[in-house]
């Protein structure tokens, strides 16, 4: 008996030792600055010189022009960019999980291959591509499609739209591999039963493979909830957040407020956690919609 | 004839899909390849200007420099969060108690929080103590990530329990079971976390932004988003930069592409 209490003794230490120097990043680098974070969002004044001021940066967020710009943008990259990111990439998901298809491995490849460049890269490949002296501009007007080129990124609309286009090129793929991962773990005579009793291509995606992929949708959509919310990258080098502050992220905004000019840590702190408190509550009403239809 | 039509539509598709997503990469190889006027002329053939815009490049910024600092960074960020992620993810896995279960929930929660709220109190943190402009401050915050210990938690999941009996048996300490026993059988899950985490590291352009404010310092991203805020943009010398910024992404993801799946196929799982 006293010889399993020491072994048990042991092990307990030994778990603790695998544990410990996560925990104390963790502790250091996320949890700590995060609750002072929270603790600034209530505060103002500047350095040694912080005062109590209640409610009043989170009640300045809601009047503030440019932040709530932002905020739209965000929603507009959220509604229209998540959605069809997730078809495409079911599509091409169920489409690639044919057996019988040939050149499979080199369509799988190219189509998850925009995964393997920097964020930055692709910002700046997109916006030189629909640059006005840019490579896009330059065929639309030697088709005739155009007299003389466009500035799409000075439009408001076209420059949302561009911003669109980059994050479903350089994110489709990504999620097709966490369904074609998903995929991998449904039997494949599902497919074949369905097959012979002459259900169409179409019915099998919406009936077997959108149901059996339910969990690796929810969890591909609640990442990508929360990487639109924090977008940065792109604002910051495909428009430069421009015509404007008409593309420019929460996350830009937050920055520029922070090291661009006089900064004031108690309301970027509170805008912060304006996009804290979106997160969670989207990522619950996902679970919540998630489980009410199982 | 329906089938026929349909089997023809997802070729299309496929095909299409597949040009779209490798077209602006061809286009960026091209490009660096090129006098900037050609690349605005809409030249899809490469051109023989590359040792130009090299010579331009270099001219223009630090190049092999920053380079080198996005190099150490990445891999030093993805060698230590590999030890010390698959540490606390394997511990949560083995050793469960209702004081780890809650530290473990800790650790995902975190995951809501946007980088945005935690930058403002690191870096003053990071004033206080020196960090700023130093490899080691870029690394910290990226070791211990919720995610890598989740997926290190998952792999230990499917690791069999029979083999840390056996070991304990032969008279193996605990420590040592986790290094010779778990780390060689879960080589998948090291790899696809290695591509994750080399990934964010490489791409990680908002914490290289706010903490590391010299031309020594900075990293490829930063130096590329330099050279588009001139007023004239040199096309071929910008894509030749961002090529290079490109190559060591490529080079992982395409080392570690099956590894990648595989992991990930167990991290889902």
């Amino acid at each position: 008996m006293k010889n399993k209490g020491n072994f048990a003794q042991k092990q307990n230490r030994s778990s603790w030792i695998l544990l410990a120097p996560a925990m104390v990043l963790i502790l250091m680098f996320s949890i700590y600055p995060a609750v002072k974070a929270l603790i600034t969002s209530f505060q103002t004044g500047a350095g040694l010189n912080m005062q109590w001021a209640g409610f009043e940066n989170y009640a300045r967020v809601f009047k503030d022009k440019t932040f709530i710009q932002s905020l739209k943008n965000c929603i507009v990259y959220l509604i229209i960019q998540v959605p069809i990111m997730l078809v495409l990439a079911l599509v091409l998901a169920s489409a690639l999980n044919d057996r019988k298809l040939k050149c499979r491995g080199l369509f799988r490849t190219a189509v998850f291959l925009p995964c393997a460049t920097s964020l930055v890269s692709y910002a700046i490949i997109f916006r030189s591509l629909f640059a006005t002296d840019g490579f896009i501009n330059s065929i639309l007007v030697n088709l005739g499609v155009l007299d003389q080129p466009f500035n799409f990124l000075s439009n408001a609309t076209a420059a949302k739209a561009i911003i669109i286009i980059a994050l479903i090129w350089r994110w489709t793929g990504y999620n097709m591999v966490f369904y074609l991962a998903g995929l991998q773990s449904i039997d494949y005579s599902v497919y074949e039963a369905a097959k012979i009793d002459g259900a169409t291509p179409f019915q099998t995606f919406t009936r077997i493979t959108v149901p059996l992929l339910k969990p690796t949708i929810l969890m591909t959509a609640i990442m990508s909830t929360n990487g639109t919310l924090q977008l940065f990258d792109e604002s910051v080098n495909l428009t430069f957040g421009g015509p404007g502050t008409s593309t420019m992220t929460m996350s830009h905004y937050i920055y520029n407020q922070a090291f661009m000019g006089v900064p004031n840590f108690g309301y970027t702190s509170a805008m912060a956690f304006i996009i804290l408190i979106m997160v969670a509550i989207l990522a619950f009403v996902q679970l919540k919609v998630g489980e009410k239809d199982e | 004839m329906s089938r026929k039509l349909g089997t023809f539509v997802k070729y299309a598709f496929l095909v299409v899909a597949s040009i779209l997503s490798v077209f602006p990469l061809v286009w960026m190889i091209i490009a660096a390849t090129n006098k900037s006027v050609d690349v605005i002329a809409g030249k899809l053939t490469f051109g023989t200007n590359l040792l130009e815009n090299y010579r331009n490049l270099i001219a223009l910024q630090p190049v092999w420099s920053s380079f080198g600092n996005s190099c150490k960074y990445a891999l030093l960020v993805t060698v230590v969060a590999l030890v010390i992620s698959s540490m606390a993810g394997y511990a949560f896995e083995v050793y469960k108690s209702k004081w780890k279960e809650l530290g473990y929930t800790l650790v995902l929660m975190t995951m809501m929080v946007p980088f945005v709220a935690l930058m403002i109190p690191l870096f003053q943190m990071y004033s206080k103590a020196g960090l700023l402009n130093k490899a080691i401050g870029f690394m910290l915050p990226s070791i211990a990530t919720p995610l890598l210990i989740m997926m290190f938690r998952t792999g230990a999941k499917s690791f069999p329990k029979e083999i840390i009996e056996a070991a304990r048996i032969d008279g193996l300490g605990e420590i040592r079971i986790f290094f010779q026993m778990f780390v060689p059988v879960t080589k998948s899950t090291y790899a696809a976390a290695a591509v994750v985490t080399f990934m964010n590291a490489w791409n990680n352009y908002l914490w290289a932004k706010v903490i590391m404010s010299t031309d020594a310092t900075q990293t490829m991203p930063m130096l590329i988003s330099n050279l588009i805020s001139g007023y004239v943009t040199d096309y071929g010398v910008l894509m030749l930069a961002v090529l290079i910024t490109t190559i060591p992404t490529a080079i992982v993801f395409f080392a570690l592409q099956k590894n990648f799946v595989e992991g990930i196929t167990g991290a889902v799982k």
